[in-house]
């Protein structure tokens, strides 16, 4: 108003507009520049994940017929189980549901999960319960007397 | 002596203003004041867990190696360790019970009424940071239960479109729930929540204090009618006093409850082994589980799960804001009421449910 007052003969808006607009986007791009590296820091870098490696899951022997046991897939759980004629099947261990680790029931033949009681069969597949999708099946190579577990190849 | 100190602390900081506000503060006095001791309790049982938690501090170590069994010591081998943490767990879950009781007796006596939209508003986001204190500080003893929990709790936020899967690697500080995540709640519920909560006490409290204590609308309505009926109390000592009393009743429970049922630490979580039977969040959860467990995989398009949380993140939003549905004069006062019995009575219901049902 006082601007306007000692130049009643050029009020000029437009620069104060711009000037306005110099300050907001200047604030703003220093906010920015304040809030960008504070939101990085709090997203943790990605792991390296192993992924085609192939673990070994156990030893021969080491399952009875129709048992199953978890090991480790690089980072996540994966299942081996032994069915009752001594075939070995291997999947991920991770209920597709929300996140728990299944286990190998002898009673039911079934994998089982014991958050919400999903039941999975021994191929992978989903059958009753909450989980939305079938567990990822591995490839199982006896080696001597050590039983490898891979990702199928091309997935 | 004390008169000495009295009078230099009058020179410098104006003591007479200070007790002399004490002493004109006044609470109204009615058949439901009793409802008001709630939020001090709530207040109380958040003092004794800074406190608690300040001396699980000197000996908790955060790290997915170390938890289970720094409480392991601090239960066995501390002494009166097993006492503090006991009274730490069953404070932290009285708490939530007191602040929902709080929550809902404002509701019936219509408490969030004009003007004091913002009392409720804040309290509400106490009451979700006070849930936020129950999901972060249950996975700290790194035990098999809270373990699972946390990762179908955190699983749940991965279900969201497009924020979902950056929240969850936010909470769990990775793709797993692992030493990192342990971490984090750590510092969320050591640091982040209880600098928040404080400051947000502060505010809340303060609101109270601007506007007084509210008068039941029917009680107001018998007090403009008869004048002579209006009944009201001074803070201080009378009703401070009382306070005091309820607050000694409540660590007489606290101390009860924590000496013969002392809170169990369970076994060490193994991210290799599979999920226990018998899974379940900490029982202000529970019936949020049990819906979400109800709902069918698929609604209609849409994933069960998603629905579900789209849906309780609805409720959620329409109680916080419920004060500014109701409308100016309070003509919809029944439906709020109805619907707060009908929640009652659900959140009971799924509770009882989830319990039972396997
Ligand atoms: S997490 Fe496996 S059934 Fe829910």
């Amino acid at each position: 108003m006082n601007v306007a007052a000692r130049e009643p003969a050029e009020p000029r808006p437009g620069r104060r507009t711009f000037l306005q607009m110099l300050l907001g986007a200047g604030l703003l791009g220093s906010l920015a520049s304040f809030f960008y590296p504070v939101l990085r820091y709090m997203i943790p870098p990605a792991s390296a994940e192993l992924n085609s490696d192939e673990v070994v899951a156990g030893k021969i022997g080491e399952l009875k017929l129709n048992s199953g046991k978890i090991f480790r897939f690089g980072s996540r759980p994966g299942i081996i189980v032994r069915n009752a004629v001594g075939e070995y099947k291997a999947l991920s261990a991770t209920c597709t549901h929300l996140d728990c680790i299944v286990q190998y029931r002898g009673d039911l033949r079934r994998i089982w999960c014991a958050c919400h009681n999903g039941m999975y069969d021994l191929s992978g597949r989903n059958i009753s319960g909450p989980p939305p999708r079938p567990l990822e099946a591995y490839d199982v190579n006896v080696r001597g007397d050590e039983i490898f577990v891979s990702r199928h190849k091309g997935s | 002596m004390i008169s000495r100190v009295r009078a230099w602390l009058e020179e410098r900081i104006g003591l007479s203003q200070i007790t002399g506000f004490l002493s004109h503060k006044t609470v109204p006095v009615h058949r439901y004041s009793y409802w008001y001791f709630l939020g001090g309790i709530t207040l109380f049982l958040f003092m004794v867990q800074v406190g608690t938690g300040m001396l699980l501090l000197l000996y908790y170590r955060p790290t997915s190696n170390e938890a289970f069994e720094s409480v392991q010591y601090i239960v066995t081998q501390v002494r009166f360790g097993w006492l503090v943490r006991s009274i730490h767990s069953w404070s932290a879950n009285l708490m939530v019970a007191t602040a929902m009781a709080h929550m809902f007796s404002v509701l019936f006596l219509g408490a969030y009424r004009k003007p004091r939209e913002l009392t409720w508003v804040s309290g509400m986001v106490l009451l979700f940071l006070i849930l936020g204190f129950g999901f972060s500080g249950y996975l700290l003893p790194w035990n098999t239960l809270a373990y699972f929990a946390t990762k179908v709790g955190t699983d749940m936020v991965k279900q969201l479109p497009v924020i979902g899967h950056p929240i969850m690697v936010f909470l769990r500080g990775g793709e797993e729930v692992s030493g990192a995540t342990l971490t984090r709640f750590f510092g969320f519920h050591v640091a982040l929540l209880p600098g928040i909560t404080t400051l947000l006490i502060g505010v809340h409290l303060a609101f109270i204090q601007r506007q007084g204590m509210s008068v039941p609308r029917r009680i107001d309505a018998e007090w403009t009618a008869d004048p002579s009926k209006r009944r009201e109390m001074r803070f201080f000592p009378n009703f401070f006093l009382r306070e005091a009393i309820a607050w000694y009743i409540g660590l007489a429970v606290l101390g009860a409850l924590a000496a013969f049922f002392p809170w169990e630490l369970g076994s060490k979580a193994d991210p290799f082994a599979p999920a226990p039977a018998g899974i379940k969040p900490e029982w202000y959860f529970l019936s949020v589980f049990q819906t979400l467990k109800l709902i069918p995989p698929r609604l209609w398009k849409i994933d069960g799960e998603l629905a579900g949380i789209f849906i309780f993140g609805a409720l959620a939003a329409i109680w916080t804001l419920l004060p500014f549905l109701e409308g100016e004069a309070g003509k919809r006062r029944r439906l709020v009421t109805v619907v707060g019995i009908l929640a009652i009575v659900f959140i009971a219901g799924m509770t009882l449910y989830a319990y039972y049902a396997k």
